[in-house]
């Protein structure tokens, strides 16, 4: 989807300034309906959540001990995933956020946590609670919007290196830990820099995620397999817990995908953004730049309620327990404001987001224009493309844009004289 | 001589392998269960142990009147024990929120190692009523080692004949006081047990208090006055009038051969001491401080680095820190990411989003202050913040 400012019909059109701000009164009012009711039962979920995850762990680790057995390496490596999954969606994710400080217990806090992630917790909560979370969607200021390795908006330039981008994404999804770390470091754009103009605040940031890396490698691949020799589990072990990471990295990435990369979901432009952005503005961008996924109680414990995307970018700091509640007042108040509430089951949200990565791989318009009659002078054009220079690459990609344009319009015309 | 040293050489050498050996599993433990430590694990088990925080847990209820009880807890092993008149800070989760108070030890210490506090429900207390009308027994709570100087001294214990004591309480300034006593003088169901540490003991307790309660703590005053063990003065503002310092010595005809100990607001206090130091007569007070918290619209907001600037109520107390020149961290400036948070030491503030008072009072609330957004919140009265 192209930002909402340059589509034909921008989906916030309908809306009056009046009609924003009492959008915001009245998330406000949802948002301090949960924060009068918060409480016991609340702090009750999140310790239970906390103390089953940790006796989780601490099972599926013994077990491993004795991974040499496939029964022990299977449910091992099952356990230790769920417990790495939940450590860090349900639980670090969410107290990060600062969700869990109103109890004041200072080793569950905002302040104080540590994730079992190869990134440290500094670098997660700027990149995502400070950038993330304020700027959602915007393009050019949240770089989430493909990490900097991937386009997944048409308003961000093509250029030949993204003809990769859904192989650099799965590799980014195995590796999603190590993903995370580096970008959080802006690891790209400083590396880029001569090492003495490198900011101080940089060089200590990588100091402590090295450390970070080092510290969980160890811990995965030397320790606890060291732990197994007396069962001669050593490579076993390590296997098991470098899988485990896998899946806990393959899932994360799924999850975070789906919260704003399928298609239909909206991003803004930079310049249309105003500088004191009000509340209720604020509100809506995060309405139509996220989207949910729906499922059962288990997938959305599994996703850190994350699957709740919409609700948490409108209230990132209330406890993830709560979304399920406020959802049904959320979507109420997208319908009455007739906006898009996108929700969709798990995998029907991989698969759009997926498609995202794939379709803008390529060059604008170059999937709507291209069909199987066409498809070797198309294939000659974007290598063209590909090894031409910038001029080559701007008129060819204004010559796909309207060519995809004029498709788009004969079709608009068919249905529109089919419908008569 | 020399044939004894190298055993205790070898000796030595033995005791120094097995600290390296337990600084090595140590190491190991850190690095099989980072970023967590070990302690969070065995926390799950064993909450009380030695080397954890201190915890107590709440092991019984004890009804006393319609609004007290005593709550008995049975301390973590690194609980060093306390003197009669000593308090601890109590740290305990009502409606999910910790919440820290400090209580007198009201007995003990005991022979089976437990403590106890008697507390009395306060009239739109958080706490108080918790503990006294829904207390979590066996739950674990939160503690801080035993603390306070208004003990009575040690010589006392060896040669209590002949001394004369006058304790002189207000309202909840009682509480240290009944813990001395029900150490002089425990009651049992046959009645007050007399024993050697308090033979011969000449008490008189002065208890000021607005109006006569139907309180524990006055009955158990007025029923070691009934056995003797005690002379209790009790003086209510409503039937005799507020207490002038200077009448105590007509309620108190021997009030100098006697040693003061008091225990109440400041205001009292002040005067006995005046009074005290006038008379050349020794004195030993304990403030118990009413938590005032006087909540306004903007005020003087003081940073643990030394700035201080007066801020008005619709400034954000990261904006007011700034502009003094104070290192604040900062995120989104929104509310949205919690980059800003730091301490309240002291004092109110109020969240101007939704009009949320947070109040910090040292003492009561926790040891490090309360956590808050510098960044959506305005000084609401006088505060402290920790950066």
């Amino acid at each position: 989807m192209t930002v909402i400012t340059k589509q034909d019909v921008n989906p916030t059109a309908h809306l009056t300034p009046e009609d924003i701000e009492q959008i915001g009164v009245e998330l406000d009012a949802i948002r301090q309906s949960v924060i009068d009711d918060r409480g016991e039962s609340d702090a009750k979920y999140i310790r239970r959540v906390i103390d089953t995850q940790r006796k989780l762990e601490l099972g599926s680790r013994a077990v491993l001990l004795f991974s040499a057995l496939p029964p022990a390496w299977l449910l091992g490596t099952a356990g230790l995933a769920v417990a790495k999954i939940l450590e860090n969606m349900e639980i670090g994710h969410n107290v990060m956020h600062g969700q869990w400080d109103w109890m004041r217990d200072p080793k569950i806090h905002s302040t104080t946590w540590e994730w079992d992630n190869a990134s440290t917790a500094e670098g997660w909560k700027h990149s995502h609670n400070e950038i993330h979370h304020t700027y959602t969607n915007i393009v050019g200021k949240d770089n989430d919007l493909g990490y900097g390795i991937m386009r997944v908006d048409e308003d961000q330039r093509w250029i030949p290196m993204y003809l990769a981008q859904p192989v650099w994404n799965f590799i980014n999804a195995c590796f999603f830990e190590y993903g995370i770390a580096a970008y959080d470091l802006e690891l790209g754009k400083n590396l880029s820099m001569p090492k003495e103009k490198r900011s101080e605040e940089f060089k200590r940031r990588a100091k402590n995620t090295l450390r970070k890396i080092r510290q969980q490698a160890t811990k995965d691949y030397v320790v606890h397999p060291a732990l197994s020799i007396p069962t001669g589990s050593f490579l076993p072990t390590l296997a098991a817990n470098f899988t485990a990471n896998l899946v806990r990295n393959l899932w994360s990435h799924s999850v975070i995908m789906c919260g704003h990369f399928p298609e239909g979901v909206e991003t803004f432009e930079k310049k249309a953004i105003p500088d004191n952005e009000t509340r209720g503005e604020w509100y809506v961008r995060q309405m139509l730049g996220s989207a949910n996924i729906s499922g059962s109680k288990a997938m959305h414990l599994m996703t850190g309620n994350l699957s709740h995307q919409i609700e948490h970018h409108l209230f990132p700091d209330l406890p993830s327990n709560r979304y399920a509640e406020v959802a049904p007042k959320v979507k109420a108040l997208f319908d009455k404001y007739d906006l898009n509430y996108h929700e969709a089951p798990l995998p029907a949200q991989v698969y759009s987001a997926w498609h995202k990565v794939v379709r803008l791989s390529l060059p604008n318009g170059f999937l709507a224009t291209t069909t199987a009659k066409n498809l070797p002078q198309q294939m000659k054009m974007l290598y063209a493309m590909t090894t031409g220079d910038k001029k080559t690459r701007r008129v060819a990609q204004l010559r796909l844009e309207q060519q995809a344009r004029r498709i788009e319009r004969a079709k608009a015309e068919k249905q529109a004289t089919a419908a008569a | 001589m020399s044939s004894f040293s190298p055993l205790l050489q070898s000796a030595g050498r033995r005791r120094t392998t097995w600290s390296e050996v337990r600084t090595r599993l140590e190491k190991v433990a850190n690095a099989a269960v980072t970023p967590l430590m070990p302690a969070d694990y065995l926390d799950l088990f064993h909450p009380l142990r030695s080397g954890a925080p201190l915890r107590g847990r709440i092991v019984e209820l004890v009804p006393e009147t319609k609004d007290a009880a005593t709550i008995v807890l049975k301390p973590g092993s690194d609980w060093a024990g306390h003197v009669p008149g000593q308090y601890l800070r109590i740290g305990i989760d009502v409606d999910g929120v910790r919440q820290w108070r400090a209580y007198s030890l009201t007995h003990g210490p005991r022979a089976d190692g437990l403590i106890s506090i008697t507390v009395k429900a306060v009239p739109g207390g958080k706490v108080s009523n918790h503990l006294v009308h829904s207390c979590p027994v066996g739950s674990v709570v939160h503690l801080e080692q035993a603390t306070g100087e208004f003990v009575l001294p040690e010589t006392l214990t060896s040669d209590p004949a002949g001394t004369k004591l006058l304790f002189v309480t207000a309202g909840s300034g009682v509480t240290p006081v009944i813990g001395m006593l029900r150490n002089l003088f425990p009651v049992a169901d046959e009645g007050v047990v007399h024993l050697d540490r308090s033979r011969g003991l000449d008490i008189t307790v002065v208890h000021v208090a607005p109006t006569r309660p139907d309180s524990i703590f006055l009955r158990d005053l007025e029923a070691l006055d009934a056995s003797g063990s005690i002379r209790l003065v009790a003086r209510y503002d409503d039937q005799h009038g507020l207490l002038d310092v200077a009448e105590l010595a007509t309620l108190v005809p021997d009030l100098a051969e006697r040693t003061t100990y008091a225990c109440g607001p400041g205001g009292l206090l002040d005067a006995l001491d005046a009074h005290h130091a006038e008379a050349g007569l020794d004195l030993f007070t304990e403030q118990f401080r009413p938590a005032l918290v006087a909540v306004g619209d903007g005020g003087e907001v003081s940073f643990t680095s030394g700035a201080s600037v007066t801020a008005d109520g619709a400034t954000t107390l990261l904006d007011a820190g700034e502009s003094a020149g104070v290192l604040m961290p900062s995120g989104c400036r929104m509310g949205v990411c919690f980059g800003c948070v730091v301490p309240l030491r002291e004092g109110s503030v109020r969240d101007l989003r939704n009009g949320e008072i947070t109040t910090a009072v040292p003492g009561e609330t926790a040891p490090e202050g309360v956590p808050i957004q510098t960044c959506i919140s305005a000084a609401a009265g006088p505060c402290h913040i920790g950066c």
